[in-house]
């Protein structure tokens, strides 16, 4: 049943709960400040459809949130805050996943696709200038300049 | 050369291929269920007072044998739904802790005088601090703990009787029969 | 008897789709036309009775026809009229049916503006077409019928539409969006007959070019749309949360990006050919993965639909087919590849290729954030998030690099370009936006942030470079205006792409760094102070309206000690659904947001309040259309109004002879 409260029927770019919602926390020093609020920008209300604490006025979000506010003034810090949310509430509750051997793919797959994919084009590149160009080939190179010539009035060179 | 390059024209297909048996996999799960953090681990300490009088529970006091801690409060309507079922499961003898989870205990008490009783206990916990612990992130939810203290089981959303036999049933006498620190010892 | 016509017409387009997916494809194979003829009248038939189904269906909400389940969900009689109609797209059924519906535009346009293509490739492109229309129509009428009646127990009155889409919103965001992800239909289909036709030249990218540019701006524009209704709808003032849903419809915009540009050299230089048929599958099979992830449910999302595991199972199945079967297609015709152009590792065809690569790896990192908690799932390693902490640190580097190559582009020739010389051109330019980079957030903010700096630097490098261009090609001509009005449409349209996507940076790096953002408990008199703005608030007023009741509050802004004007951000409770909404009032110009959104009222007669002052957020959609204009200047570059294509492989660089005739 706590499911099917969450199921409504809702459009793209809409969230279940249109409610801004605002805790009124007095903070000693602004440096707590800024770090409750980064904190409670990424951690996930573990019950909404998918939101951070900041955005969610679920009960849930508002109980975590007064948490995140004592730890933040006991002096805990901000890897000690989220590993005691992620003790209780599993990985899930941080939208910055864990470095681990499991997710090892997630975070360095995009930068090692860019380099493996980034030295193959540099190396076929650099293959094909060195192979030498055949007959047949710069005589159509040639046709090509003189066609292109031919007919700069009437195409971009640019684009 | 030409057998590399044709696995490098197979290889969208290999990866499209992959993705969608992932895709085929997820789509009977429900994305919204969380298991508990605390599976296999010991009851957080707590000490909070009974609903009904100035008893103090803790979790020491709930060793010993395995029992159901089911979270309710008298706001959630689900918890209405699933209460005949507790009512009779503990009829059957099974032992089951009620966590009134920020509640009235006012309320509390009227509703459980309407309603019928099933817990051993009702522990009070007013500002939500044990169900935090716990990892609760709403009510109803079930948790199975075994005689050592250990987490076994969570249920989140209602006990039904089909449910009840098919999956917290066989847990829980598991966790009668034999808890993890138990077997330890012998 | 309307709702009953509506589904009889969705019936006769799907056995005309059925038709348009044989027919002309058999006739293609062996060579006949009159089988192949049947593609264009098809294609307008079709057309024709699915815009039949889908003006029905307004028709039903017009007039408030609660008898059929849809409406009753969707709508309500105190509706006004303009909600009633947009609300035909505000549920699954009726989202889809809009789909089909463009779906069956865009067939038809194919069917009308392809007079001077082979007949193979029109009976081709469009039997394609006529798959995909195949797949939609019967997911709308299997699993998905906005038709179904509730009879004989229907209700006196509709359920009301969610007050979140009684929006402006939700009356443009959907169709521009759909406009987008459907139209990459049309590129998809080109690429698919021209495999089966073994033709993939350049006159096959000039014809794709045209029709993806438009999706692309389309989709450009939608979802700087969605950015901006979630803005100022949603009452906490977040423009992007990489949710699911958002990225689902930015993949196929990134891969759709990389397809335009590989197109263009495709076009030009004759390379990239198989590279760039793989992106045009890639692009709509993305808007299709993008259907499945909204629809299914194995994702949570702020903006899911209702979700449905039958209905996932028939989009993946479908997608299965189309993805499938066109992979394995392009697998076994890898023999067509052949590069004829030749060029250099600097060149700009490896920068394009670069670029392409920066947006290929863009494209598989939204994928993969999106999919992995997924992938964890099924590894057993357990549930995570993945959310705006690693999109961000993705997204950084990847922006960066493609700013700077898109300020390189005009200094970097085709074929070969020397070292040298592009150093020696650009070193000042380089130069100077490192010194700017520093400069300007030193002066906004009068700190540096390392992040800032850098977005600074790369920006001002496309400024910089993309003015030094446009001088360099207008500076021999005696009025600079009638120099830049003269300037190819195609050569504006880049100019204003990359500026847009320059705009888009500098607005998501200094609205991230230099938000200032008050929650306060206010009581009447009571004031906040954001920069040199101060907010007073006056109180809170109550009014009804027809399907709301609304707490309207008055925060009077002065800057300065000037004032400025008076803001009234509302709370309001619809009568339906009882649903609570938050209306944030919002001041705007380029350089900044004022944002005022009401929280709780307390029992004293205080309220939450939150006050934002946002720098620069504008540019973030002021850039999208930067951008999509661009596109759209591409598109009316004179050769594509060329009425006549001439596909014949060999000679097909330049129509020499068509040009002529058209623009002597």
């Amino acid at each position: 049943m706590a499911r099917i409260s969450c199921m409504a029927f809702i459009f793209f770019m809409v969230s279940l709960s249109a409610r801004a919602s605002m805790e009124i926390y007095e903070f000693e020093k602004e440096e707590s400040k800024q770090r409750y609020q980064s904190l409670i920008a990424e951690l996930r209300c573990p019950k909404c459809q998918n939101q951070n604490l900041a955005d969610s006025s679920a009960e849930i979000a508002k109980d975590l949130k007064a948490r995140v506010y004592k730890l933040v003034n006991d002096g805990k810090s901000d890897a000690e805050i989220v590993s005691y949310l992620v003790d209780r509430y599993g990985d899930f509750v941080t939208y910055r996943p864990p470095l681990r051997p499991a997710t090892w793919l997630l975070w360095f797959g995009p930068f090692a696709l860019f380099f493996l994919v980034g030295l193959f084009l540099i190396w076929r590149t650099y293959r094909v200038n060195i192979a030498p160009e055949s007959d047949a080939e710069l005589d159509r190179e040639r046709l090509e300049k003189m066609l292109s010539r031919h007919s700069e009035k009437t195409t971009t060179p640019e684009d | 050369m030409s057998d590399n390059k044709t696995f490098l024209y197979m290889l969208p297909l290999l990866i499209f291929f992959a993705l969608a048996v992932l895709l085929y996999s997820s789509l009977e799960k429900d994305p919204r269920l969380l298991p508990s953090a605390r599976l296999g681990q010991m009851l957080p300490e707590f000490s909070l007072s009974s609903l009904y009088s100035e008893e103090i529970i803790s979790d020491q006091s709930m060793m010993g044998e395995a029992s159901l801690v089911n979270v309710w409060a008298t706001w959630c309507p689900s918890c209405r739904v699933e209460h005949p079922v507790l009512n009779q499961l503990a009829e059957e003898g099974v032992v089951i802790y009620g966590l009134n989870y920020k509640d009235d205990p006012v309320e509390a008490r009227r509703y459980l005088e309407r309603l019928g009783n099933p817990y051993k206990k009702v522990i009070q916990d007013l500002s939500g601090d044990l169900g935090l612990d716990l990892g609760v992130y709403g009510a109803p939810e079930t948790y199975i703990v075994g005689a050592d203290g250990t987490i076994v089981y969570r249920h989140v959303g209602i006990v039904t009787l089909e449910n009840w036999r098919s999956i917290l049933l066989p847990l829980y006498q598991k966790a009668q029969i034999h808890s993890p620190a138990m077997e330890a010892i012998q | 008897m309307l709702a009953e016509l509506g589904q009889f017409s969705l019936i006769v387009a799907l056995s005309v789709a059925c038709l348009l997916a044989t027919l002309p494809m058999i006739g293609a194979h062996r060579s006949d036309n009159s089988l192949m003829q049947v593609a264009r009248p098809a294609a307008l038939v079709q057309m024709l009775f699915v815009t039949a189904a889908f003006v029905a269906l307004v028709l039903l909400f017009v007039r408030n026809d609660f008898t059929v389940a849809y409406v009753a969900a969707h709508s309500n009689s105190h509706l006004p009229v303009w909600f009633k109609i947009s609300a035909v797209w505000g549920g699954h059924e009726g989202s889809l049916l809009l789909w089909v519906f463009m779906l069956s535009g865009w067939t038809g346009a194919v069917a009308l503006f392809s007079g001077g293509l082979p007949q193979e490739t029109v009976a081709r492109t469009l039997g394609v077409m006529g798959w995909i229309s195949i797949g939609f129509l019967s997911f709308v009428l299997f699993t998905s019928n906005p038709f179904d009646r509730l009879l004989p127990d229907f209700p006196f009155d509709g359920n009301d539409l969610n007050p979140l889409l009684q929006d402006f919103g939700l009356i443009i965001h959907p169709p521009t969006l759909y406009m987008g992800y459907v139209g990459f239909s049309v590129v998809f289909a080109f690429a698919i007959a021209g495999l089966l036709n073994g033709q993939l030249d350049s006159a096959w990218a000039r014809w794709s070019r045209p029709w993806t540019l438009i999706a692309w701006c389309f989709l450009t524009i939608g979802i700087a749309l969605g950015s901006w209704w979630a803005y100022y709808e949603l009452g906490w003032g977040g423009w992007w949360f990489w949710d699911p849903v958002e990225n689902a419809s930015l993949m196929p915009w990134l891969s759709g990006t990389a397809l335009l540009h590989a197109l263009s050299v495709t076009e030009k230089r004759k390379v990239f050919k198989s590279w760039t048929v793989m992106l045009a599958i890639i692009t709509f099979s993305l808007s299709l993965l993008g259907t499945f992830l909204v629809r299914s449910g194995v994702l949570t999302s702020v903006h899911a639909f209702a979700s449905d595991p039958e209905r996932g199972l028939f989009i993946l199945i479908f997608l299965g087919i189309v993805v499938g079967g066109s992979l394995t297609l392009f697998a076994m015709r890898s023999h067509l590849f052949k590069a004829e152009g030749r060029y250099t590792t600097f060149s700009r065809e490896t920068l394009i290729m670069f670029g392409n690569l920066l947006l290929v790896v863009a494209t598989f990192a939204v994928l993969l954030g999106t999919l992995f908690p997924l992938i964890s799932e099924a590894f057993g390693q357990g549930k995570l998030s993945v959310g705006p902490p690693y999109f961000n640190l993705i997204f950084m580097p990847l922006a960066f690099a493609a700013l700077l190559l898109m300020g390189s582009a005009p200094f970097v020739k085709w074929k070969k370009q020397s070292w040298r010389e592009f150093a020696s051109s650009m070193g000042g330019t380089a130069a100077l936006s490192l010194l700017l980079g520093f400069a300007l957030p030193w002066f906004y903010s009068g700190g540096l942030n390392w992040k800032v700096v850098l977005a600074t630097t790369f920006c001002v490098w496309l400024f910089i470079a993309t003015g030094k261009d446009i001088i360099h090609r207008t500076r021999s001509k005696a009025s600079l205006l009638g120099a830049l009005v003269a300037l190819p449409n195609s050569y504006k349209g880049m100019i204003l792409g990359h500026v847009g996507i320059a705009f888009i940076v500098l607005g998501v790096t200094y609205t991230s760094f230099y938000t200032n953002e008050i929650d306060s408990r206010l009581s009447q008199g009571e004031s906040i102070h954001i920069e040199n703005y101060r907010f007073e608030f006056q109180g809170v007023k109550m009014h009804e309206k027809v399907n709301y009741s609304a707490a309207i509050g008055q925060i009077d802004v002065y800057k300065d000690e000037g004032f400025l004007l008076s803001l009234s951000p509302e709370k309001r409770v619809y009568a339906v659904q009882k649903n609570m909404m938050t209306e944030a009032a919002i001041e705007w110009n380029l350089a900044r947001d004022l944002y005022v959104a009401l929280g709780e009222s307390f029992d004293d007669g205080s309220w939450a309040v939150r006050v934002s002052y946002k720098p620069f957020v504008r540019w973030i959609w002021l850039g999208a259309l930067i951008s999509a204009l661009g596109g759209f200047f591409v598109v009316a570059d004179r050769r594509y109004r060329l009425k006549r294509y001439r596909l014949d492989a060999g000679q097909s660089r330049l129509p020499l002879s068509n040009e002529r005739l058209i623009n002597p």
